[in-house]
């Protein structure tokens, strides 16, 4: 933790000091020919500058989209956003025209996406698609485009940029690829970094080099990064606090130490006791029961009730609000106190 | 159940080589891809053997050689004792029987036109000797009941299922014909966090309850932990150390699965700023052209001439267990 933030409790109504970037109260919908999809109902989180906020969820838990959300990049229709703001440095991104949104996105708040290689261009060469950045943006020629595009290789680590610059995605690995995509989001320097499972599609030890290389980047340029992943390992490596979401909530918001020693909620608690763990051999596995909800078709009350083991009668009648357990920590459970205590059951 | 002694599986020196060809009217192979080079290990019945690596170090193919779905290019899969590698006709149809697979990606192994009493009932059209025709459907359902399915939903088709659902089927589909031995290749790597340890649990249940022995390949190294009894570690084509889960994950003796083992992340920040870090530089070399000697060695931290000039064998070193590296030595990792 090298910037630890002042107010982490996205929630309050920042006073004084306005984050890097707020997201307040989002909604997100799609309209589909079944009926409408609620993929984000109501997310609020804060990023400051410097700062690692882990966003945990499954498919379908709208993780993605708020991402998208922020960047976006969301087609609509068929996605509406009824709701919500989207604060950077101060400004609801959601009021802006697109032109002023086309200059903050990619130039100030970038993205990584999962698979490296369906991101980039098969038929352009890998410099072209960085230099493409400077040219679009910074209006360089293709020559000084190139250079810059050599330097930034240079500096996510590709051996030999000079030669490679003008080699075709194919002929990169997985994780070089990966690299490729980061030199390209980096190239402007943003202040916001959106890395949507950067390493899902990567081998452990290709993994471990991306992590650490996007930690080194963070730490030179004092970026404020949003890591969007269903793995709960690399959140505790990495994050300074988690969002974990459910349903298109965030259901517990804590600092990374806070969550993983007693978790608030019991979708958290209950992930936290699913994984298996490679430092010690457990017995059978915890499962959490039954299937995440069908978004078309929302349960009532807490979206979580029909897979809770502690649901009591109104868990299925009200929806709990983010109660606010201290300062930086909140959770969506009508017993969270009982849950952090260990007392329900 | 505690795996017995009797070998169910035995695998020596299994190669397979993919020939890499140029020219079209006048083809000559200017080269191999050196997928499996030269693995052995013994299966015992009721047990699990892990199997790890990255991709590319041949853990597909491995399964699909165990399978006879490819022929070795030398090498022996003898299953109680019956060289599958060398059998045609019948006699491979019935040694099929015994070894089933389930696959990784359960929305691709499913045919989306069949339904699921179809999917689970086809093995018995195919070996007509299990299932007597009137029997099939009660078969079918029973094998439902067991993977924790409604037996009514036979009739349904696979999209109505989610993905955990859609395992199970897969699952039930090689448990028809009563196999000794499943090969599960990543059989929880597509499914969401809170649906893996449900499938975990029931692979674990069924193995209990039919005295299965499994070959669980999978590249997430905390999943091989909690379910395997032993573990194998490949690296381009070959086994560089095997031995039971604690000697694998708290004493491993070989710089790759040492390396490997720090690269996972382990769910807790505690001491997260102390934990070691080995990290690798650059990727696998191609297993077209691999490294002579020890194949790790152009990654190896502790590389000297003699692992370019001779192979290290697969032999019980530093450790107590079966490491491949002329400098092993014991080196826990993973705790702080």
């Amino acid at each position: 933790m090298n910037n630890p933030s002042v107010d982490t409790h996205p929630l309050s109504d920042e006073v004084g000091q306005e984050p890097l970037l707020a997201v307040d109260n989002l909604h997100v919908e799609f309209v589909t020919r079944q009926g409408l999809v609620k993929a984000v109902n109501g997310v609020s989180y804060t990023v400051n500058a410097g700062e690692s906020l882990a966003v945990l969820g499954e498919s379908g838990s709208g993780k993605s989209v708020t991402a998208q959300a922020i960047m976006g990049i969301l087609d609509m229709p068929p996605a509406r956003v009824p709701k919500g703001q989207i604060r950077f440095r101060g400004t609801d991104m959601l009021k802006l025209s697109d032109q002023a949104r086309g200059q903050i996105r990619g130039q100030r708040i970038a993205m990584i996406f999962q698979d490296a290689l369906s991101a980039l261009n098969p038929v352009f060469t890998v410099g072209w698609q960085i230099s493409e950045m400077f040219r679009v943006h910074r209006g360089m020629s293709k020559r000084d485009g190139m250079k810059k595009a050599v330097e930034l290789m240079d500096r996510v680590r590709i051996p030999a940029a000079k030669q490679r610059v003008n080699d075709y995605p194919h002929q990169f690995s997985g994780g070089m690829r990966q690299r490729i995509m980061i030199a390209m989001s980096i190239a402007l320097d943003p202040e916001v970094l959106i890395a949507d499972e950067p390493t899902t599609a990567l081998d452990v030890t290709v993994q471990a080099q991306i992590m650490e290389l996007l930690a080194e980047l963070q730490r030179e340029s004092n970026m404020g990064l949003i890591l969007i992943t269903h793995d709960l390992g690399v959140v505790a490596d990495v994050a300074d606090k988690i969002a974990v979401m459910y349903g298109g909530r965030i259901v517990e918001h804590a600092p990374v130490h806070d969550l993983y020693k007693n978790p608030g909620h019991p979708y958290s608690k209950g992930l936290l006791e699913s994984i298996p763990r490679v430092d010690q051999k457990g017995q059978e596995l915890y499962a959490i029961k039954g299937l995440p909800p069908n978004l078309l078709d929302m349960p009532s009350g807490c979206a979580f009730h029909p897979r809770c083991p502690y649901r009591r009668d109104n868990c299925v009648t009200d929806v709990p609000p983010l109660y606010e357990i201290s300062g930086t920590r909140g959770s969506a459970c009508h017993y969270y106190r009982e849950v952090l205590d260990g007392t329900v059951g | 159940m505690a795996p017995s002694a009797e070998r169910i599986l035995e695998v020596r020196d299994l190669v397979k080589h993919f020939p890499l060809t140029q020219g079209i009217v006048l083809k000559r192979q200017i080269g191999a891809i050196k997928a499996v080079d030269g693995v052995s290990f013994d299966l015992h019945r009721g047990e699990t053997l892990g199997v790890v690596g990255e991709s590319g170090c041949g853990k597909s193919t491995l399964a699909k050689l165990l399978m006879a779905l490819e022929r070795p290019t030398s090498g022996e899969v003898k299953i109680n004792g019956v060289d599958m590698a060398k059998a045609h006709g019948p006699t491979l149809k019935r040694m099929r029987r015994n070894i089933q697979m389930v696959m990784q990606d359960p929305y691709t192994s499913l045919n989306p036109r069949m339904t699921v009493g179809d999917i689970i009932g086809e093995p018995f059209e195919i070996h007509s000797e299990v299932a007597p025709k009137g029997d099939r459907r009660r078969k079918v359902q029973e094998l439902l009941e067991v993977v924790g399915l409604n037996p009514e939903h036979v009739n349904r088709y696979p999209h109505q299922f989610s993905g955990g659902q859609r395992q199970r089927i897969g699952i039930a589909r090689g448990l028809a014909l009563q196999p000794e031995v499943i090969i599960c290749d990543e059989p929880v790597s597509a499914l969401d966090v809170s649906i893996q340890a449900q499938v975990m649990n029931l692979l674990e249940r069924l193995q209990n309850e039919f005295n299965l022995a499994y070959i669980f390949i999978a590249h997430d190294l905390s999943v091989v932990r909690h379910i395997s009894d032993r573990v194998a570690v490949m690296y381009l084509g070959k086994i560089v150390e095997l031995g039971n889960d604690v000697a694998i994950y708290d004493r491993p003796s070989h710089p790759y699965t040492q390396a490997l083992l720090s690269a996972v992340p382990v769910p807790d920040p505690e001491g997260r700023e102390q934990r070691e870090r080995i990290i690798l530089q650059g990727d696998p070399p191609s297993p077209a052209d691999p490294p002579s000697g020890c194949r790790f060695r152009t990654r190896c931290w502790k590389a000297q001439d003699i692992c370019a000039e001779q192979e290290p064998l697969l032999e019980i070193r530093a450790g107590g267990h079966l490491s491949a590296c002329h400098f092993a030595e014991e080196h826990d990792v993973i705790h702080v």
